[in-house]
């Protein structure tokens, strides 16, 4: 028989020769890692966080579990096949992806979509912001241990999806913008359904607001948590809520407006103490401002083509491809070979639900960008996370994820 | 809760223009394409520039808002690097762009706008730009021990990475070199 170990005996530095009292407390680091499969990183972000007791000493993000190498791959396709792939970007708010990318093509070939498309693609944005803005509420107030909110929002963005899904056949991969215009026009009673979203919908916001702008509970998990200055966000080129929650009233809608956004009556709304309370407010706001300009889309829509007229970037309308040489080989050579914009780059910014979407294209004439570079909105704000997180609690760590609001998909491309 | 004020998107040409003043001796282009500037700057200048363009009076940039590298496998330069600039005040984009030669690197901007950070160490990553001084070059999106930079027009797309430590030997078998059992 082996000798048995003293199993009473204490292991080695947790004997009477330890520290004690309150000594034993201070000191000690612990380093958790949290991620990159976490209910609250909201997709595959992985956060390493060095713990003092629950105090935030430091945090390093690791990012790119979600990488598919989108850049590279529009490196071998033609402008038009890459649109499935902005889908996958911000998954989110795919149709606010499709336009910013379908904008940024038709600036380097100077194509600009007819007023009837440019309305269309403005209802499109607001509710891929919506639907968005409503997935952060619903799973930021989850987080935070508010079930009921999370159920009310998917709700609505049940409709959102019924109301996409008519418009551009899939519910989230829907691919429907076109370099000079749009896939197809909206079906009949589309407008009818958009319409009735619009009249219901600040109604479920108001009852949103009573669960959450007053609560005790709620205010006490995010007013003077993860602040972050005008200053410190500018630098770090945080846009979209996140900076405004910060007091800057940054929206690329405003500063430089695209489809026509000049047109429309809305306001920036901007916080004032840059913590996850005002960036809760200011997205919440965000939403009503979206239904403003959804109300005046859809009380202004132009009748006209949906399409430039260009054969040589538009598809040819089915009917006549099966009847007319011309139109038959305008459609194989579009498919086939694509259209070739003039070397040159350009840069286009939109404002994307999590804030400035901007595709550079760097052309050399080809049926392929030579670089597609995508400036994704959720990969800069990303980088704010330590300035937010460190000096907190563990717990709040779990609130500042959720109202920096990432979207996975567009960190790693 | 106010609303901020619509504001007509300017080109900033004087801009570019005061800088070619303001480096006489530097050599820097001014292009124009589809209505937004870029200004080629020499990579041993860029940091002064990048300074300059940083504290303007009239016109200061506050924001470095996307970096992008490309490569290029034929004519004198290797790579280029492109930076974004937005200027919050005064609504005006600037696009500074600086080429490199084979084995050059660039210094880095994260002492400018420390938001350089992450973009830069993505270039790094994807592109295989070195950005010199900068305060923690490390991969970002590809795992650490990655060989390749994908984004280079040399990446073998079908065939996986191929040997970057010069042995000749592939650091990873390609679907094509796959033996099927």
């Amino acid at each position: 028989m082996t000798e048995r170990q003293d199993l009473d005996a204490a292991p080695p530095g947790m004997g009477p020769e330890r520290p004690q009292g309150e000594d034993a407390l201070r000191g000690d680091q612990m380093v958790l890692n949290m991620g990159p499969s976490h209910p609250s990183t909201h997709g595959v972000l992985r956060l390493v966080v060095t713990l003092d007791g629950e105090t935030v000493k430091a945090v390093k993000p690791y990012i790119g579990y979600l990488h598919r190498g989108m850049e590279k791959i529009a490196e071998g396709m033609t402008y038009t096949q890459f649109i499935p792939y902005t889908d996958r970007m911000d998954y989110l708010a795919p149709l606010s992806t499709n336009v910013g990318y379908v904008l940024a093509v038709e600036k380097l070939m100077e194509i600009t979509a007819p007023p009837r498309a440019r309305v269309i693609r403005v209802m499109c944005c607001e509710l891929a912001r919506i639907s968005a803005h409503l997935l952060w509420l619903g799973t930021g107030a989850l987080d935070l241990g508010a079930a009921t909110v999370f159920f009310h929002t998917f709700r609505e963005r049940e409709t959102l999806y019924n109301i996409i899904e008519s418009l551009t056949g899939g519910r989230l991969t829907t691919s429907y913008p076109r370099v000079g215009g749009l896939c197809r026009d909206m079906p009949d009673g589309w407008t009818r359904q958009v319409r009735a979203f619009v009249n219901g919908f600040p109604r479920v916001l108001d009852e949103l607001d009573v669960l959450l702008t007053g609560n005790q509970i709620w205010l006490k998990r995010t007013q003077k948590v993860g602040v972050i200055t005008a200053e410190d966000a500018v630098a770090l080129g945080v846009t979209g809520p996140n900076l405004r929650g910060s007091g800057i009233a940054y929206d690329v809608r405003r500063t430089e407006p695209y489809l026509g956004y000049e047109n429309y009556e809305f306001d920036v709304p901007v916080g004032e103490h840059g913590d996850v309370y005002d960036r809760y407010l200011v997205r919440f706001e965000e939403m009503r401002q979206s239904v403003r300009i959804l109300d005046q889309a859809l009380r202004n829509i132009p009748a006209g083509p949906i399409n430039i007229d260009d054969p040589k970037v538009v598809l040819p309308p089915k009917d006549r491809v099966l009847q007319s040489m011309e139109e038959l080989i305008q459609q194989f050579m579009i498919v086939t070979e694509g259209f070739r914009p003039p070397p040159g780059a350009v840069y286009h910014a939109i404002e994307a639900p999590k804030g400035e979407l901007g595709f550079y294209i760097r052309s050399r004439g080809d049926k392929s960008p030579y670089r597609l570079h995508i400036r994704a909105p959720s990969f800069i704000s990303l980088q704010a996370i330590e300035k937010m997180a460190v000096g907190g609690l563990v717990s709040d760590l779990i609130a500042i994820i959720a109202s920096l609001d990432p979207v996975m998909g567009e960190v790693d491309r | 809760m106010a609303a901020g004020p619509y504001i007509e998107p300017n080109p900033p040409k004087d801009v570019a223009e005061g800088l070619r003043t303001a480096f006489a001796d530097a050599g820097l282009i001014v292009e124009e394409f589809r209505g937004e500037i870029t200004v080629v700057v020499p990579r041993e200048r860029l940091v002064e520039v990048a300074r300059h363009l940083r504290a303007d009076r009239d016109c200061p940039f506050e924001m470095l808002t996307g970096c992008a590298g490309l490569h290029f496998l034929e004519g004198e330069f290797e790579h280029e690097v492109v930076y974004v600039l937005y200027s919050l005040s005064r609504n005006r984009r600037l696009t500074l762009l600086v080429r490199l030669k084979p084995g050059e690197g660039v210094a880095s901007l994260t002492g400018v706008w420390p938001g350089a950070n992450w973009p830069e160490r993505e270039q790094y990553d994807l592109v295989g730009i070195r950005f010199e001084g900068h305060p923690d070059l490390r991969r970002i999106i590809m795992p650490e021990d990655y060989p390749d930079h994908p984004l280079r027009k040399d990446f073998d797309v079908e065939g996986g990475p191929v040997s970057l430590d010069g042995s000749g030997k592939p650091a990873s078998p390609g679907w094509r070199d796959m033996e099927h059992a």
